[in-house]
């Protein structure tokens, strides 16, 4: 096997070509990957036409409101484009100098104002579907939290009213009466003047006063925990079901270096492989009794070959890496039980794909072909798509390693949950069975 | 059937192989001595590259035995298509394959292969650089490595030019003379009138005749040509 190692060294090393490729590109699409998931979405230019008057004011509860504090926190959420009229709005969507436009009309503030009626802002769109539904998701949320924010603070005037009720005293609630009387003070004031009444029909009707007053009060005082209840009406509690809480950036680093793991062990090997096919070699060095070389050998020795080349490349990805993102290089040992684990798993893999390809460009298109929705379909989170599709891509995942790998990596880096050991189990047995159907394919020569 | 005087380097008994429903090979049997030169002919698909790759141990037969005079593999193997690694020089192809043999002298083996070849100032280049004929040298060296009793040689000169292909005959020429047993099958006709010492025929997977090219004509009678005599030869015989 030694032999046809350092042959297959030499020939690696006289392909330029290749080595370059299979370098440069997994770096690239780790890259991207890896900044794919690690930046949040940037925001898209909208344009902005602002109707209403500058410095205009909303009255909600005797408190003033500014609109253009409303306007900014639809602001925050995009790339605003100020624009002077809709029409230049249009005209902007239109030339795709925006994505879309907001457009704050200029009675806004009147309507919210009146009580009984809606403010609206209308929004424009174009671009492509992608775009649209970028854009459309940004401004939605926005829109949200502005209108959470703006009814926060109709609950804060509404709350503030209602205390003035209760306490009395002089409110700051606009047409309250000086030293005003509290709800809450009314029953016991009563209790006291029908304390110093005759028994007769006054007293009953003041007695009747005082037990409304009492009741009024402390359903009042009820309402205003209801009101902050609304206000926030569902508090979020994050807490991880398992293992530890894997940070963004070190989860796309994990993601990044098992697609370059992948892709090079796979195509190394099923390229291997299919070269000795190509070349005619193959019936050569397993001609026999006895065979130059056991198919074990032909295979174990493609699978070392992919796995020893990526597991250096992806330890080196690994080690730059850790240059910007903060990994715990204590558990360096577990990356390389995970990287090889993983490497080998993937390389038998690759041979599986070599074995049933009658040449290296075939074998290429195929490792590609394979890889890649691999990749996609292992990233895919539960809840994206429906249960029985959910259950379908996993049975896939399952099958194949690159889940497995990204698991037994995010493990070693991270310690998530499933553990190493777990992973790197699993990943061993697929080695086993895509080793064993590379040995059919082969078996195919006889 | 015909047999060399001396002890045979090939037996092989009742070779049959079945590719799914298709018999490509049906009951062949052949004995081949030292120093002989044979042709096996026959028209498309009659079994000719199936029974050198049986002999060669690329495929098993599905029933029948082949021995050798040694311990090993019965012959040594030269495919149609050279079988050599394009990115090694031809020096590393040969040691890669003497490494394999588990030969005790790798360098003599190469050295010595380089010579019997010729191709000693092209040992460094390397093969996805040489013409035809000299990587189907190599493709012959490699064969030869491990000096095998025999050599199967599957249609050696299909895709040289005929310069190319009177080197190669005679350096399958000066194999046969030192003692190697050379089986070779052939569409060129004439080469086997000129330089197979013995000629097997087989259609649709049968052996039809073995015997020296000579003997076919003349059982044919009347024919002048060795590749006149073939087409009547198996025009008798319904092919």
């Amino acid at each position: 096997m030694r032999w046809l190692l350092g042959k297959d060294l030499v020939i690696l090393a006289r392909s330029r070509l290749l080595v370059a490729t299979l370098v440069i590109y997994p770096i690239a699409i780790a890259l991207l990957i890896g900044l794919a998931i690690s930046r949040s979405p940037g925001k898209p230019k909208v344009a902005i036409v602002d109707e209403t008057p500058p410095g205009q004011t909303i009255s909600v509860g005797g408190r003033q409101v500014e609109v253009g504090r409303y306007a900014a926190q639809i602001f925050d959420q995009v790339q605003p484009v100020a624009v002077d009229s809709r029409a230049q709005a249009v005209a902007d969507i239109e030339a795709g100098r925006v994505l879309a436009a907001v457009v704050i009309p200029r009675d806004i503030a009147a309507r919210i104002s009146s009580g009984v009626s809606q403010g609206s802002v209308e929004v424009l769109y174009n671009g492509n579907a992608l775009e649209q539904s970028l854009v459309q998701s940004q401004l939605n949320a926005a829109l949200a939290q502005a209108n959470v924010g703006f009814s926060q603070r109709i609950q804060q005037a509404a709350a503030g009213a209602i205390a003035a009720l209760l306490q009395g005293g002089d409110a700051a609630v606009l047409g309250a009466p000086p030293d005003m009387i509290g709800l809450s003070q009314i029953p016991a004031r009563l209790k006291e003047i029908v304390a110093h009444q005759p028994p007769g029909a006054e007293r009953e009707q003041l007695e009747r006063i005082e037990a409304f007053a009492t009741f009024a009060a402390q359903n009042l005082d009820a309402a205003r925990g209801a009101l902050a209840a609304i206000g926030q009406p569902i508090a979020v509690k994050s807490t991880p079901v398992q293992g530890r809480r894997t940070p963004l950036d070190t989860f796309a680093v994990v993601v990044a270096v098992s697609v370059s793991l992948m892709f090079v062990c796979v195509l190394l090997a099923a390229g291997g492989l299919a070269l000795e096919r190509e070349e005619h070699v193959l019936a050569r060095v397993l001609r026999g009794p006895p065979a130059l070389v056991s198919r074990e050998g032909l295979l174990g020795e493609k699978i070392l070959l992919a796995a020893a080349c990526g597991f250096v490349l992806a330890l080196a990805m690994l080690a730059g890496v850790g240059a910007f993102v903060s990994l715990e290089w204590s558990r360096v040992g577990q990356w390389l039980v995970a990287l090889a684990c993983g490497g080998v798993a993937f390389g038998a893999l690759g041979v599986a794909i070599g074995a049933l390809a009658r040449e290296v460009r075939a074998a290429s298109l195929l490792a590609f072909g394979l890889a890649l929705p691999l990749a996609f379909l292992a990233l895919v989170p539960s809840g994206a798509v429906s249960h029985g599709v959910y259950d379908a891509i996993a049975a896939i995942s399952f099958v194949f390693p690159f889940k497995a790998a990204l698991q037994a990596l995010d493990a070693a880096v991270n310690g998530a949950s499933p553990g190493l050991g777990v992973s790197a189990i699993h990943l061993l047995l697929l080695s086993l069975l895509f080793a064993a159907l590379a040995r059919v394919g082969l078996r195919r020569l006889e | 059937m015909s047999a060399g005087a001396q002890a045979p380097v090939i037996v092989a008994e009742g070779l049959s192989k079945r590719f799914g429903e298709r018999e490509a090979l049906r009951g062949v049997g052949l004995r081949v001595s030292a120093g002989e030169l044979v042709a096996i002919v026959g028209p498309n698909g009659a079994g000719k590259t199936t029974l050198l790759s049986i002999l060669a141990g690329v495929q098993r037969p599905s029933a029948g035995t082949v021995s050798g005079a040694g311990a090993g593999r019965a012959a040594g193997w030269a495919p149609q298509q050279p079988a050599l690694y394009g990115r090694l020089s031809v020096a590393e192809n040969l040691r890669l394959f003497a490494r394999l043999e588990g030969l005790a002298d790798p360098a003599g083996a190469v050295a010595r292969m380089l010579a019997q070849t010729g191709l000693q100032e092209r040992a460094d280049e390397r093969v996805e650089r040489l013409s035809g004929g000299n990587r189907q040298r190599v493709n012959v060296a490699l064969g030869l490595i491990a000096e095998p009793p025999a050599l199967a040689l599957d249609e050696p000169t299909s895709a040289l030019d005929p310069g190319q292909r009177e080197r190669l005959w005679e350096f399958v020429g000066g194999l046969a003379r030192a003692g190697t047993a050379v089986l070779f099958s052939t569409h060129h006709l004439g080469e086997v009138r000129h330089h197979a010492t013995r000629a097997i025929v087989l259609a649709d997977g049968e052996l039809l005749f073995d015997d020296t090219p000579a003997r076919l004509i003349e059982q044919t009678g009347g024919e002048r040509d060795f590749e006149g005599a073939f087409v009547a030869f198996l025009k008798a015989r319904g092919h």
